[in-house]
């Protein structure tokens, strides 16, 4: 690489050619403000349309200013980040942004973790000098997302995660000058859209535009009325971020503390998405040892590879995307689906209760799984079998809100029967980790042996694909994982053209898996706190006595006592879903 | 948006313009441009078919057809009326002229009668600045347009 000689603000340096100013500013210690810049570092994430403007920096000899987010350094620059000139340029343009936009920062769900609100903070804003038109643009609530463009300052973030991270294409910048709004084709509400609800958009955008639907006011409610007993079930992503909304650092897992956060809250069972998992990992993997077995004899009508069908943000991009193969995931549900009919159709007829009677809340560190537990097929007389889905965020304003000093919480443990759970299942919430405890349990049980290791560090890691071959006792079998929606495409026009040799796919929506859900705390482009949180789950699994899914003594009794065998008739019927055609015309209206 | 139905040879005919252009989506302007001059405007549908064969999203088709005014979404009328708004004509009082267009016809710019005869849209510059300000009906080019005048000239086309 061809090496840069520069001077920044006085500091001479020496970069690669292929640098920006930004970031040969960062390697002396610069750190220029950027509002529409993205990035997320090692991940292939990049986003520098140049428009905001905030990034300007003078280059000696240039007429004009340059963004430094998008201006490649050259032999001999000159840069000035902090002289008069673009402080004052600096201020105008973000003035020129406030011009607009809304002052709502006292109701604005985006208070306090806004990029816009900290930049005025930063750049010492007082009075807005400019008062620009309002745009009065509609509110669009969707099942898990609300557009509210009139917060939207045109960064193109979300724009950037929806068609060129996740592929999906739901939102594109529409119109031009004011008018200009991003949207989804012909200006229909997300709901009309092919939008997996994955929430990306969500993660990053600067603003208050796009945030989650917020639940938290039923579940206050719920937990009001004696009439109800209100179950909670925390998925693995959720104790290795919840952490940060309390100053604690990336990766600080707080497993006991949000369990005695969740009991205060008045929570009357406590229970683990964890558990929901190890039977997932008891459903998917006996499904993919049937296919498999059938395959080897000879039969020509299995479909392989099978695909994990746990992240309901995937499962709504094939419906949307590929429903001619939507025989091919497993038909197992997720866990927090797998969760529900248990809590409602077993647990409740242990406490001999009414389901309609219990309230089934989940935390979850995704938006997809609000629009999830909505489905119709995922509803007994109209009754969900997951009333609520939290977002980690919203369970931590909900702490806040109820007076809990979290920091200071002693650990407390899940209820039983169905908080115990094994390593296998806290790994579900990183990429790969679903495969990982799917080939702890499918290795037992096919070869009848004992894991001599129960660490397939082979299948870890943040590439965006990845494959490995697993020895099943003498037979190889291909892994593939993906994880994000556009590395998942990839696996699977390979699978429609028939070229794939996988026997079994992970796939999840977010990039990074669960830990980088958009209902996570916002990670503001840092990649090393997606990296934190994947590295404490491992650290949670390493740590837990039993780490195989088959292990786990309460899921051997449920199914004992309850389920009989899996993938048997009562599995199927309250384990196991169907997918559905979802790629017709969704944009016209009649 | 009402539903419209394209016949299945406009359609094929569609296909064979995306095709023209390798059903390359760096093309997408001029994939546009074609179907537009086939079918007098852009509907809904047809988007909906360009992003599939193009193999890009609706939205960003939808993006880059409401960006760039020469693309639009409703069908024109029969005659379409363009006033230029360019500085000579716009000084000489073109704005005038496009208000009691408005007026006559009832529509906005950008619309079309509901008997589908006339449509209006703005331009600027059609290079005969000497004869400001200009109006064109199809291709016709009508000079010096005062808005007393502008009676006449759709009077022209009404019978």
């Amino acid at each position: 690489m061809n090496m840069i000689k520069l001077i920044i603000d006085g500091k001479p340096i020496e970069v690669p050619s292929d640098t920006t100013i930004l970031k040969a500013a960062k390697t002396v210690g610069i750190d220029i403000p950027t509002l529409c810049y993205f990035e997320l570092k090692d991940m292939n994430i990049e986003n520098r349309p140049g428009g905001c403007r905030i990034c300007v920096v003078e280059v000696k000899g240039r007429r004009n200013l340059a963004p430094a987010c998008n201006t490649m350094v050259a032999e001999g620059m000159e840069v000035y980040t902090h002289n008069i000139r673009v402080l004052n340029a600096r201020r105008t343009v973000l003035e020129l942004i406030l011009s607009d936009h809304p002052a709502e920062c006292l109701t604005c769900a985006k208070s306090g973790n806004c990029e816009l609100q900290s930049m005025a903070q930063q750049l010492g804003v007082r009075e807005l000098p400019y008062q620009g038109e309002q745009s009065k643009y509609r509110k669009d609530t969707s099942p898990a997302i609300i557009r509210d463009v009139d917060k939207c300052i045109m960064c193109r973030r979300c724009e950037m995660m929806c068609n060129d991270v996740q592929t999906v294409g739901a939102l594109s910048a529409v119109n031009r000058g004011f008018m200009a709004v991003v949207a989804p084709a012909f200006e229909m509400n997300l709901e009309k859209s092919p939008c997996t609800y994955c929430g990306q958009c969500v993660s990053v955008c600067p603003t208050g535009a796009l945030t989650e639907v917020d639940h938290s006011r039923n579940v206050i409610n719920a937990l009001a009325d004696p009439a109800k007993t209100v179950i909670v079930q925390t998925a693995p992503a959720v104790r290795a971020a919840l952490g940060e909304e309390f100053g604690l650092a990336p990766g600080t897992l707080v497993t006991g503390k949000m369990v005695a956060a969740l009991r205060r809250l008045g929570f009357d069972y406590v229970f683990d998405t964890d558990f929901a998992a190890d039977l997932t990992i008891m459903e998917e993997g006996t499904e993919l040892l049937d296919r498999l077995t059938r395959y080897l004899k000879g039969d020509k009508d299995v479909k392989l590879p099978i695909l994990t069908s746990c992240c309901p943000g995937w499962v709504n991009f094939f419906e949307h995307n590929f429903p001619e193969m939507r025989d091919i995931p497993s038909t197992a549900k997720s866990p927090q689906q797998m969760f529900g009919p248990i809590a409602k159709e077993y647990f409740a007829k242990k406490l001999g209760i009414d389901r309609k009677n219990m309230i089934v809340v989940s935390i979850m560190p995704c938006l997809a799984k609000k629009y999830e537990c909505q489905r119709d097929e995922f509803k007994v007389d109209g009754d969900p079998d997951v009333n609520f889905s939290l977002s980690t965020r919203e369970l931590a304003h909900l702490i806040k809100a109820s007076n809990i000093d979290f920091n200071s919480l002693p650990a407390d443990d899940f209820d039983n029967p169905l908080g115990e759970s094994t390593g296998a299942s806290v790994i579900f919430g990183t990429t790969g980790g679903v495969i990982e405890a799917a080939c702890r349990t499918a290795y037992e049980l096919y070869t009848g042996k004992k894991l001599q290791k129960v660490d397939f560090t082979e299948l870890r890691g943040l590439e965006n694909v990845r494959h490995a071959t697993i020895d099943f006792d003498g037979l190889p079998i291909n892994i593939g994982i993906a994880h994000g929606l556009g590395n998942a495409r990839k696996l699977l026009e390979d699978i429609r053209d028939g070229k794939s040799q996988f026997h079994a796919i992970e796939i999840m929506a977010c990039p990074g898996g669960c830990i980088g859900g958009g209902g996570q705390p916002f990670h503001h482009g840092d990649s090393s706190v997606i990296k934190q949180r994947a590295a404490a789950l491992y650290r949670e699994d390493a740590g837990k006595p039993i780490r195989k899914s088959h292990e786990n003594p309460f899921i051997i009794e449920l199914y004992k006592e309850f389920l009989g065998k899996p993938c048997g008739e009562k599995s199927h019927h309250l384990l196991h879903t169907h997918y559905f055609d979802k790629s017709a015309g969704v944009f016209v209206e009649e | 948006m009402a539903k419209i139905k394209l016949s299945e040879k406009k359609i094929q005919e569609l296909k064979d313009v995306c095709k023209t252009f390798n059903n390359d989506k760096g093309e997408l302007i001029n994939v546009l441009h074609k179907a537009q001059s086939l079918f007098g405007y852009l509907p809904a549908e047809l988007q909906e078919i360009i992003a599939k064969e193009l193999n890009c999203s609706v939205a960003h088709v939808y993006g880059v057809v409401t960006f760039y005014s020469y693309f639009t979404m409703l069908p024109k009328g029969k005659h379409p009326v363009s006033i230029c708004l360019g500085t000579a004509c716009y000084v000489r009082g073109a704005e005038k002229v496009l208000e009691e267009f408005k007026r006559q016809l009832k529509i906005q710019v950008g619309e079309t009668t509901p008997d589908g005869k006339f449509s209006l849209s703005c331009l600027r510059c059609v290079g005969a600045c000497g004869l400001a300000p200009v109006v064109l009906v199809g291709e016709k080019v009508y000079g010096r347009v005062a808005p007393d005048g502008v009676a006449d000239i759709i009077a022209e086309y009404n019978t």
